[in-house]
């Protein structure tokens, strides 16, 4: 095991190498600078501008400066927010995506199984038909439309939440509900969809003629074997949800990453933008490596195939 | 009857021998039925399956009809008449800039649906082939195949879908190529995952024994099997490419207007949402029902298309 | 078993990270002084405000990229550093200059030697005093090639200024000087009889020494800050809000009404109009927050709401290199194919003023008139649909073509842009049976694509950086501006222009000026202008003295609350 995790994390830094070089490549392909403004300054100082930011060498000693900075843990400064730190900002933004991001994933996950797992006991029945379609419902409505009526409804009509913010523990209700509605329904979904597949499969059927009580089936068998398509759908649930939501931190004005990449590319902040992408890489290969360790622990059958190829 | 009863006498040419096959009489029959026959028949009798797909056929039609009978166009303006309440001259009511909703309504509908259908469909196609092969072989070809989908993943969204629209002239294409670029890989990550699961079950592995190819193994045996979750993630992918384009309305980089899709439409409705409601209401009640019909129609193909469930 | 494992993992991770969140709550309750808590009254539902010292509470849709005088470009930046720091003078809100550190000021006879007095008692906020000395650093830092400012320009009107810029001239050669602690002498290119208002701008701003000198990173965070304004900040975190107290040190701390200011980001107008009406904070308007455009005509209506023109004009460049556009004719059909009044009237809402030139009605003429008021431009040219029409055909020929050929409307993505622009080509369509393309793009690759004249017609605005009607002239219709991205180039026009500077009186500067704007606009067509900017401005009952200044940027920090 030890074997096999330090040898991904060492292709984790092959793949990081390579995402750096090309989103070095892509952001300077794209048209504009971080130094381009509206009014028209002389040529003089937008010279001392490249000048002072290092972008009058050519590129390919732009990118050697930049990789050995980035080796020594140096990510440089932004060259939009006058001297802030890009490694502080990143360390700033992602305590609010992480926090919303972690209470929205387990109450997607919570919420999700708990659906999930009345569907398919229920299978074809009322509360299967209620669930998915409450579910669905959840699916069906863009996040775009849920949050700007949320707040609406519940902060600006009844005055029952901030309108913005994510100073107390009650202003998380919004956003999550928000943020969260999409993957409960695909979550509960997927365990419905394997569970009633497992439910069918004859191990189960073997627990059950060995008089095994329905509920611990349930919970021994079935649901750790419908985890699967989860773990697999947690992987991305985890980088997208914690490096922010851009619809939701913008409506609610929660200064989170995925704000600040956004803002990053339309400012071209070359530092900036790679910084977030260096981070959003490493957030989203780690919880990818977590992914397939939580494979190996949930499903015995599958054996580590990095650990064949020595064979 | 009655002549033949007068006739009389029963002949042995009016007897044909029995075929005493002892082979076939141990036979359990039904009607014979080609798979395609059988999804089909427990597809039909899938009331809220049904329900969706009706609920698809009719938003199709108006979204291929109703701007050709309607009296307006998605595109004039009629200034003296903004953003008027539905009534029986407009019967969605007019925009800011008195544009009919009704037809900027369906023309909308036409964009996302196209723009859905072709990213979801091109998604599945490179998601499966991708997903197949890499989930299949394991191994150093599944780490490298994953490396790439990982690095692709990662690249900052923004960057490629900006350069891309610099590079080719703004249009549905450019919009679609944009989404498909990365938006197979989720597909193929849910199909490696099935791959994984199901590649080392007893029948693929007969069939292996049996000197199957891998092709065979994998587009024969696994993926029919995997049809499920691959299923369940198409209607989700179809319904997040219309998002997605939302998404990229929202950030400016959608349609080019006057051309209108469900998702400007809700970006600018919700801006006006306390005072003028129709123009939220219309667009955003009519992609969430053409997700909900999206969703639950693809529900029950997976109910139809799994061969386990067969009751 | 493994899943109750992952699952109980999972719970922890929970529960830390509400502990987080609650931990980090306190936190911010336990940072700031206990006695004038302002995220505790900020989070506080309940509305003690009467409790709690007079404070103003706004937005701005975007953090200020920086707070260093040097280093500012923007309204947002220069909407918080405007309580922070003291310049030599301070435009009021009608853009007239008063005195601030200067306590009076003379120009010599041939307008190019200026001499302030600067009072002894003001102090920065480390204690030092504020001197001449301030000034001359802060002024030579900012022309430093090493500081790398982008509005290092703006002292361009300093003997040597671009030429020290340019590395050619030493910092010694800079045309600034403190003669004695607080006297302060500057030497000019050209007379500049406006030079009184231009040392209100923030680039003319002092810093101190001892707290920037080798420290660049000075500016990006509250501990470093030293200021000599009338508010220190507090509080900076950064990408939610800017939290700024009374400076009881101020010279002038009796005029300082609020106790504190409380300015929060939030860039979704909806979501400011939200917190507005749920009493979350004082004001919109004026660069500090949008009221959302469908909301505008019924605010106003209630007199919730108030309309206020401000120094900023809204136009569309022609391409004049490209066919068709290098004709005048067929620039003259396009703009009077416009209804300009029907666009302020259904799509922009916000009453704004009718533009058939550049200079807008606030920007300040000679002898307390305006300098629209001395020149109007309604003569300029007129909306004329059959005109148009016959103009067209005209030009059309003129070029030797036979139809009109595919021409792209360019403008940057904002829903009110777009709304504009879909109203301009469907009139188009309408009155002259022109169909034009839309495009637009996301500002970073508008800016390129603009400069790099890719377009037909392009969208632009330009807001004033001083109050003088030569920012509204020179810089857009000058054959060597580097904003005259339409290439607009006419000899004659370059020439009443240049000739502006070398004026000897005002009176002649101006009417030069207007000259230049008649050629431009009524015989060339330069440009279309399509409005004068207002802004929409809401605010809290019991607010005194906060408005929108002249430039259409929120003036707060000499305001009262009762």
């Amino acid at each position: 095991m030890i074997r096999y995790v330090l040898k991904k994390f060492m292709f984790m830094l092959m793949s990081l190498f390579f995402l750096i070089t090309a989103t070095f490549v892509l952001m300077n392909a794209v048209p504009g600078s971080p130094l381009q403004s509206e009014k028209a300054t002389s040529e003089q100082i937008q010279k001392n501008l490249e000048a002072y930011y290092g972008l009058d060498k050519p590129l390919i000693v732009q990118y050697g400066v930049y990789l050995k900075n980035l080796v020594q843990g140096d990510l440089g400064i932004s060259m939009k927010k006058k001297f802030q730190a890009v490694d502080k900002i990143i360390g700033d933004s992602f305590k609010y995506s992480l926090k919303l991001g972690l209470v929205s994933i387990v109450t997607s996950v919570v919420v999700g199984c708990i659906l999930g797992i009345i569907s398919a006991m229920y299978h074809r029945k009322f509360l299967d038909n209620f669930s998915m379609i409450l579910a669905v419902i959840g699916l069906s409505i863009p996040s775009l439309v849920i949050a700007p009526v949320l707040q609406y409804l519940l902060a600006v009509k009844i005055e029952a939440f901030e309108v913005a913010g994510l100073n107390r523990p009650m202003d998380y209700v919004l956003p999550t509900i928000a943020l969260s509605a999409a993957s409960i329904a695909f979550i509960a979904r997927l365990i419905r969809s394997t569970m009633i597949e497992v439910l069918n499969s004859d191990f189960i059927k073997t627990a059950k003629s060995k008089g095994l009580a329905g509920h611990l089936i349930v919970w021994r068998h079935a649901l750790r074997n419908s985890m699967l398509p989860v773990v697999t759908f947690l992987g991305f649930l985890m980088a997208n949800v914690i490096t922010g939501s851009v619809v939701i931190e913008k409506i609610f004005a929660i200064p989170g990453l995925g704000k600040f990449f956004v803002e990053s590319v339309s400012n071209r902040d070359y530092p900036l933008i790679m910084g977030i992408t260096i981070f959003y890489a490493v957030i989203l290969m780690i919880s990818r490596l977590l992914a397939d360790i939580a494979y190996v622990l949930v499903d015995p059958r599958i054996r580590i195939s990095g650990g064949k190829a020595g064979k | 009857m009655q002549s033949e009863s007068k006739s009389g006498a029963i002949r042995p040419d009016m007897f044909t021998p029995v075929n005493r096959d002892s082979k076939q009489s141990e036979k359990i029959e039904r009607p014979r039925l080609t798979a395609w026959q059988d999804i089909r028949l427990r597809l039909l009798s899938n009331k809220l399956a049904m329900t969706g797909l009706w609920i698809m056929v009719v938003v199709v039609l108006f979204a291929i009809f109703a701007p050709i009978f309607s009296s307006y166009d998605h595109f004039t303006n009629d200034l003296s008449n903004t953003n008027q309440a539905p009534s029986k001259e407009h019967w969605f009511g007019t925009d800011d800039l008195g544009r009919d909703l009704f037809a900027r309504t369906w023309k909308g509908a036409q964009v996302s649906l196209f723009v859905g259908i072709v990213a979801g469909l091109i998604d599945l196609f490179f998601g499966i082939i991708y997903g197949g092969i890499m989930g299949y072989y394991g191994g150093k070809v599944d780490e490298f195949m994953n490396r790439f989908a990982e690095i692709l993943y990662a690249i900052p969204y923004l960057l490629v879908v900006i350069l891309l629209l610099v590079v080719m002239e703004p249009s549905l294409t450019t919009i679609i190529v944009a989404m498909s670029i990365t938006g197979w890989i989720n597909m193929a990550w849910i199909v490696r995952g099935q791959m994984m699961q199901l590649k080392n079950q007893e029948y693929a592995l007969a069939s292996k024994a049996l000197g199957a190819g891998s092709m065979r193994i994998i587009f024969r045996h696994l993926i029919p099997n995997a049809m499920g979750p691959i299923l369940v993630t198409l209607t989700l992918t179809v319904p997040s490419a219309i998002f997605t384009e939302a998404f990229l309305s929202f950030l400016g980089l959608g349609v080019q207007s006057p051309v209108a899709s469900w998702g400007t439409m809700i970006n600018d409705g919700v801006k006006s949402m306390t005072i003028y409601p129709w123009r939220l209401l219309f667009p955003a009640f009519f992609l969430s029902l053409t997700m909900f019909a999206f969703n639950v129609f693809g529900d029950g193909l997976r109910d139809a298309f799994d061969p386990k469930l067969k009751t | 078993m493994n899943f109750k494992k992952i699952f109980s993992t999972a719970m922890a991770v929970t529960l830390a990270g509400s502990l987080l969140a609650a931990c980090s709550n306190n936190n911010n309750k336990g940072g700031s002084e206990a006695s004038s808590s302002p995220s505790a009254s900020q989070a506080s539902q309940t509305p003690a405000e009467t409790k709690t010292p007079a404070e103003i509470r706004f937005t701005l849709a975007s953090e200020p990229p920086s707070l260093d005088p040097a280093l500012m470009v923007d309204a947002q930046s220069s909407i918080v550093a405007s309580g922070l720091f003291d310049g030599l003078t301070r435009l009021n809100s009608a853009g007239e200059p008063e005195p601030a550190i200067a306590k009076d000021w003379k120009a010599s006879d041939d307008g190019l030697t200026y001499t302030f007095n600067l009072r002894d008692d003001a102090k920065w906020s480390n204690g030092d005093p504020v001197t001449a000395h301030d000034f001359e650093y802060s002024w030579k830092r900012a022309l430093a090639q090493e500081t790398a400012s982008d509005y290092a320009y703006m002292l361009f009107y300093l003997v040597n200024g671009e030429k020290y810029n340019s590395g050619e001239a030493t910092a010694d050669q800079v045309g600034v000087k403190a003669t004695g602690d607080y006297t302060l002498e500057v030497k000019l290119n050209t007379a500049t009889p406006y030079f009184n208002s231009l040392v209100a701008h923030y680039t003319y701003w002092p810093v101190n020494k001892s707290a920037v000198d080798g420290k660049p990173e000075w500016a990006a965070d509250a501990s470093t800050m030293v200021t000599n304004g009338p508010f220190l900040l507090k509080e900076w975190k950064h990408g939610d809000k800017l939290v700024l107290e009374k400076n009881p040190n101020f010279y002038d701390a009796a005029k300082v009404g609020f106790d504190m200011a409380t300015i929060t980001l939030v860039e979704d107008a909806s979501t400011v109009f939200s917190l507005f009406n749920t009493d979350k904070i004082d004001w919109i308007g004026a660069q500090a927050g949008e009221v959302p455009s469908d909301q505008v005509p019924g605010m106003v209506k209630e007199g919730k709401a108030e309309i206020k023109t401000i120094a900023s004009t809204y136009y569309y460049l022609f391409n004049t290199k490209q066919k068709p556009f290098s004709n005048v004719k067929i620039r003259k059909a396009f703009s009077m194919a416009i209804e300009r009044q029907s666009i302020i009237d259904n799509v922009t809402k916000a009453n704004q003023t009718p533009a058939f030139a550049l200079v807008p009605p606030s920007i300040a003429g000679s002898e307390g008139k305006s300098f629209r008021e001395m020149y109007p431009d309604q003569s300029f040219s007129s909306e004329n649909v059959e005109e148009a029409k016959k103009l067209l055909a005209e030009g059309l020929k003129e070029e030797g073509l036979d139809k009109f050929p595919e021409t792209t409307l360019l403008y940057n993505t904002s829903e009110g842009h777009k709304a504009i622009a879909e109203a301009a080509i469907d009139m188009w369509r309408k009155n002259l049976g022109i169909e034009l393309k839309l495009s637009n793009q996301e500002w970073g690759t508008f800016l390129e694509t603009r400069k790099a004249g890719q377009f037909g017609i392009a969208r632009a605005g330009w807001g004033a950086d001083f109050n003088h009607a030569i920012n509204f002239t020179y810089d857009l219709i000058h054959s060597k501006s580097g904003n005259n991205d339409g290439k607009y180039n006419n000899p004659e026009v370059d020439k009443l222009l240049d000739g502006s500077f070398s004026a000897t009186d005002d009176a002649s500067r101006l009417d030069m000026i207007s000259k230049a704007e008649k050629i431009a606009l009524s015989d060339d067509m330069a440009v279309m202008p399509i409005y004068y900017y207002t802004t929409v401005t809401m605010q809290k009952p019991g607010f005194k003295d906060v408005v929108s200044d002249y430039a259409g940027h929120l003036d707060w920090a000499f305001g009262s609350k009762e």
